[in-house]
């Protein structure tokens, strides 16, 4: 099957702040990330704050242009922003992210916000449009008697429900979610993954979702990427990932999830803090903190490269003396 | 030998009615976990405790720290609790520590109220504990604004001032919550072993079963402004009786294991101004009868030890011993 | 640090530039002095006399250019009038303005502070309930009415104070007053918002939580914290006190430079009336550059933000 989302070495910077000096050094967000989606396929990107995994989110979708590099939609290259194509394109990737009353505009009720998309781009209108609102309203659980209420009389669940059914509206193919369970209770966080898984296998959407909970990342994704200071670090199938890491920095995240009726022995320690991406440390960017770093991780960046089947990894430590020969 | 004793704290706020009577007690050394969801009332219960609530409150019941009464007390009684018996850390660190001073002056601050040291070897004490929470270069940046610290490192100030005052109990308010995961590691990591090295008593507020079960002995579970559950932490891990702390184990997707459907609860937290009549979780309750709908379930000792307010709890026929941790769906 | 403060300074000369060229142009296009000194009935030959005199026929950019070339030799010109330096016409009634706009301004923070502290402290209480009633009508009502109502209360039916002039202390009582109900009321209002935003603030929930006394959390705590937003407003209300003074000093006859300034500009009498801009403008602009300079001793976050520029 051919890919639905395509990127391909996408690097975004960031200025630095003006100074009368000259300008400062730009802050590599996103620093050469490839990636391929497939239709139909759930990605998972995790990471730490700072490691650009939103920042890649809004550059796969198209929002953010990126600095360099390219993103690939069903074959065909992202057109420019605000572009007559770009704005036509919305209407099959759709974004969903973690803060849903900011979403939401307040002024308007839950039927007319999850109906816009329709209007916007001209899919429905009149009782089509009621139609297909009670229709989406059904598929995320929403009941018909709150289509005319307004966001702030919804709970945290039922907005994140809004923001989604508003996303499905155009029938997208490719759904970004950046943190969209994030800031719900734990209980209603898994009404919400189960919606989504739902709603994913049942209409065949494409989604990236953008998460620091690898508990909720390896429950809906099929494949996941980890992030580290804008780069991808390893990337394998989600059964493969979590029950077998084989990054230094995957291993560590994997073990900083408390698991209840787990002690906290034997857990990994990292030292330190994620750098500043301004200040990307020589060699290898996770090296400071690794605990098995060698001489040549402080001189040269690990590529991302095949370390198994289907699995990809950048670490000096995974790959043998030979194929670096090679 | 208890330390603190919670006798039926109840708060409101402009008369709505936030926590409705807890019961709780936090001996000498032990480390207890308050779990629960958003408003179910677990911060409160402590701000109300050391009067840190807004004047709009309205607490009444009792607290008492070794038989001293702190609800209705006067007001130095209780500052001179604060900070000094019970110290207390919060859930945005980044946010929690004031912009405009630096943090070796903050630090100083709980030196002199409840050391009373001053001079050099306040100074000497507030680089001595930077370092003792894990802040590299101590020395130099006891000097710096909170600003200038990252989101973890901030939290480590913060305990860092708690730890000032040598407090006996210090109440950990969601201290993990708002940092990355493997910065959440190091907190768990650094309040454990300063809880094993100072001996000193800790609640732990979170809504996260697994980093409660990392620190605590013992847990209770909050649901709506009471306490629903609450006993050791093993057995209650293993075999929740409660359908609410079931339903919270059920509803945490798993990190091993096959990949299976989440088990949700249904429908959302009542809102405490249209409380139901009866088990305020009722509503959600697959296991509830008409009989819970009108009649609320007192939190009661039961045969195993654990406290528990349930007129249907969750059966779990005999695990087998240090396999399948999960129990019986019920 | 320093280079921001160069531009500061830099941009405050920009601004008084843009004021005192805009009141250059727009007091040459609003009526011809020679009409106005002379009288409407003056022979030609001595108005065309006087216009050569000032300079007034030539084009007006030329005019520009004497006047800055003037200015930057420290030359502000003679009035009109009787021919006196204008800069020392504004010099001379200079301390009648201070003497008003001083104490007005000590009055002010004196009173609207601590009122609007003590109102955020003691929120939803009768007091915090009269100062917001009381810094509402401060603030609405205009200081002519304001002063209007004290020449009649005071003066005219209680006959306890003067109602004009400047012979005694207690002539400047009723201008004084004036004066500062206004920014009382705006003190009192910004205080009190500042001050209930900090007092919610979590920082401060830490500083009761360590079992600091509440002396020392509002003090040590809540007002260095407020006090970013109150010099804001204070920068403002210092700018505006001379050129509030404008109002209540013609009420009042009291002369000062806002008296100065309407007979000047009746007149057009140009030399003076832009001494006096000047000496306005300036007041404003410094002030601003004041709080600017406050920001960075008060909040260490701004002083980072400027170190890094």
């Amino acid at each position: 099957m051919s890919a639905l989302l395509q990127a391909r070495d996408l690097v975004r910077c960031y200025e630095g702040p003006k100074s009368l000096f000259g300008k400062s050094p730009a802050v590599r967000a996103v620093d050469g990330v490839n990636l391929t989606l497939r239709p139909g396929e759930t990605l998972g990107i995790v990471g730490e704050s700072g490691s650009g995994k939103s920042t890649l989110g809004r550059m796969l979708l198209g929002i953010d242009p990126p600095t360099s590099g390219t993103v690939a939609f069903d074959g065909e290259a992202m057109p420019p922003l605000q572009s007559p194509r770009w704005r036509a394109l919305r209407a099959q990737m759709q974004l969903v992210y973690q803060d849903p009353l900011a979403a939401l505009d307040r002024r308007l009720t839950i039927a007319d916000q999850i109906g816009e998309p329709l209007e916007i781009h001209r899919l429905a209108k009149g009782a089509e449009r009621s139609e297909r609102v009670r229709d989406l309203m059904a598929q995320v659980g929403l009941r018909q008697d709150q289509g005319d209420r307004y966001p702030h009389e919804l709970s945290g669940g039922q907005r994140q429900r809004v923001v989604i059914a508003r996303a499905l509206a155009t029938s997208p193919r490719l759904l970004v979610c950046d943190e969209p369970v994030s800031a719900l209770d734990v209980s209603i966080q898994a009404q919400v993954v189960n919606l989504l898984r739902d709603l994913q296998e049942s209409h065949g959407i494409a989604m990236v979702f953008i998460s620091h909970d690898l508990k909720v990342v390896r429950n809906i994704c099929d494949h996941v990427a980890v992030m580290y200071l804008g780069r991808i670090v390893e990337e394998a199938s989600s059964d493969e990932i979590f029950a077998h890491p084989l990054h230094p920095y995957t291993r560590a995240l994997v073990s900083s999830v408390p698991i209840p009726g787990k002690p906290l022995t034997g857990r990994i320690l990292l030292k330190g803090e994620p750098p500043n991406p301004a200040q990307r440390p020589a060699g290898c960017a996770f090296h400071p903190r690794c605990g098995s770093a060698k001489p040549a991780c402080h001189v040269a960046a690990p590529p991302l490269e095949p370390v198994a089947l289907a699995r990809r990894a950048a670490c000096h430590l995974l790959v043998s003396p030979q194929d670096h020969a090679a | 030998m208890t330390f603190v004793s919670i006798r039926d704290l109840k708060v409101a706020f402009d008369g709505v009615h936030v926590l409705h009577g807890i019961d709780l007690t936090v001996a000498r050394g032990e480390a207890v976990g308050l779990v629960g969801e958003s408003g179910c009332g677990k911060s409160v219960t402590w701000l109300a405790a050391l009067g840190l609530l807004p004047g709009k409150a309205t607490v009444s019941g009792s607290v008492t720290v070794e038989g001293q009464q702190l609800i209705g007390a006067a007001r130095a009684s209780v500052e001179a609790v604060r900070g000094g018996r019970i110290a207390m850390i919060f859930q945005d660190p980044s946010s929690s520590l004031n912009p405009v001073r630096t943090v070796g002056r903050q630090i100083c601050e709980s030196l002199a109220l409840h050391r009373g040291l001053d001079g050099r070897a306040r100074r000497a004490e507030a680089v001595r504990l930077l370092d003792m929470v894990g802040i590299p270069d101590a020395a130099r940046r006891v000097d710096l604004y909170p600003h200038e610290f990252s989101g973890g490192q901030c939290q480590r100030v913060m305990i860092a001032m708690a730890l000032a005052g040598e407090p006996d109990l210090l109440i950990a308010d969601e201290p993990t919550t708002a940092l990355d995961a493997t910065i959440q590691a190091q907190i768990l990591d650094l309040l454990s072993t300063l809880r094993r090295e100072t001996g000193m008593a800790m609640v732990f507020i979170s809504h996260d079963l697994g980093a409660v079960g990392a620190i605590c002995e013992r847990v209770n579970v909050m649901y709506a402004g009471r306490i629903v559950e609450s006993g050791d932490i093993a057995p209650m891990f293993e075999r929740p009786r409660h359908p609410y702390t079931q339903g919270l184990f059920d509803a945490i997707p798993r990190l091993d294991g096959t990949r299976n459907r989440l088990i949700p609860i249904t429908g959302t937290v009542p809102d405490p101004r249209r409380m139901p009549d009866g088990c305020a979780f009722a509503p959600r309750c697959t296991k509830a009868s008409a009989f819970c709908t009108d009649t609320r379930p007192d939190l009661k000792p039961q045969t195993d030890g654990r406290d528990l307010a349930c007129f249907h709890p969750v059966a779990h026929q005999q695990t087998v011993a240090g396999e399948e941790r999960r129990r019986i769906p019920a | 640090m320093l280079t921001y403060m160069l531009t500061r300074v830099f941009r405050a000369a920009l601004t008084i530039l843009l004021v005192m060229t805009f009141a250059f142009v727009v007091l040459r296009l609003s009526g011809d002095p020679a009409a106005i000194m002379l009288g409407p009935d003056a022979p030609t030959d001595s108005v065309d006399a006087f216009r050569a005199e000032w300079g007034l026929d030539d084009p007006i950019w030329k005019q520009y250019f004497a006047y800055l070339k003037s200015i930057a030799q420290l030359d502000f010109g003679i009035s009109m009038r009787d021919r006196s330096s204008a800069i020392m016409l504004v010099l001379e009634r200079l301390p009648a303005t201070l003497a008003l706009t001083v104490p007005t301004l000590l009055i002010q923070l004196g009173i609207g502070i601590p009122a609007g502290v003590y109102a955020a402290l003691h929120r939803q209480s009768v007091a915090d309930r009269g100062v917001i009633m009381l810094s509402i009508f401060g603030f609405t009502i205009p200081s002519f009415v304001m002063g209007l109502l004290l020449v009649l209360v005071f003066a005219v039916t209680l006959g306890w104070l003067p109602s004009g002039g400047q012979d005694s202390w207690r002539h400047a009582i009723l201008p004084i007053l004036t004066m500062s109900v206004g920014g009382i009321g705006i003190l009192a209002r910004f205080s009190r918002s500042a001050m209930i935003e900090v007092m919610g603030q979590p920082y401060i929930r830490t500083a009761m939580a360590k079992g600091l006394s509440w002396r020392d959390v509002v003090w040590k705590h809540a007002l260095p914290n407020a006090s970013v937003p109150i010099v804001t407003i204070v920068g403002f209300m210092v700018g505006s006190l001379i050129a509030g003074a404008v109002v209540v000093e013609s009420i009042f006859s009291w002369p000062g430079i806002g008296r100065l300034l309407i007979v000047s500009v009746s007149n057009r009498d140009l030399a003076v009336v832009q001494c006096l801009l000047l000496v306005i403008a300036s007041s404003m602009v410094i002030a601003n550059l004041c709080v600017d300079f406050a920001y960075g001793l008060l909040d260490p976050r701004l002083r980072a933000k400027t170190t890094a520029h």
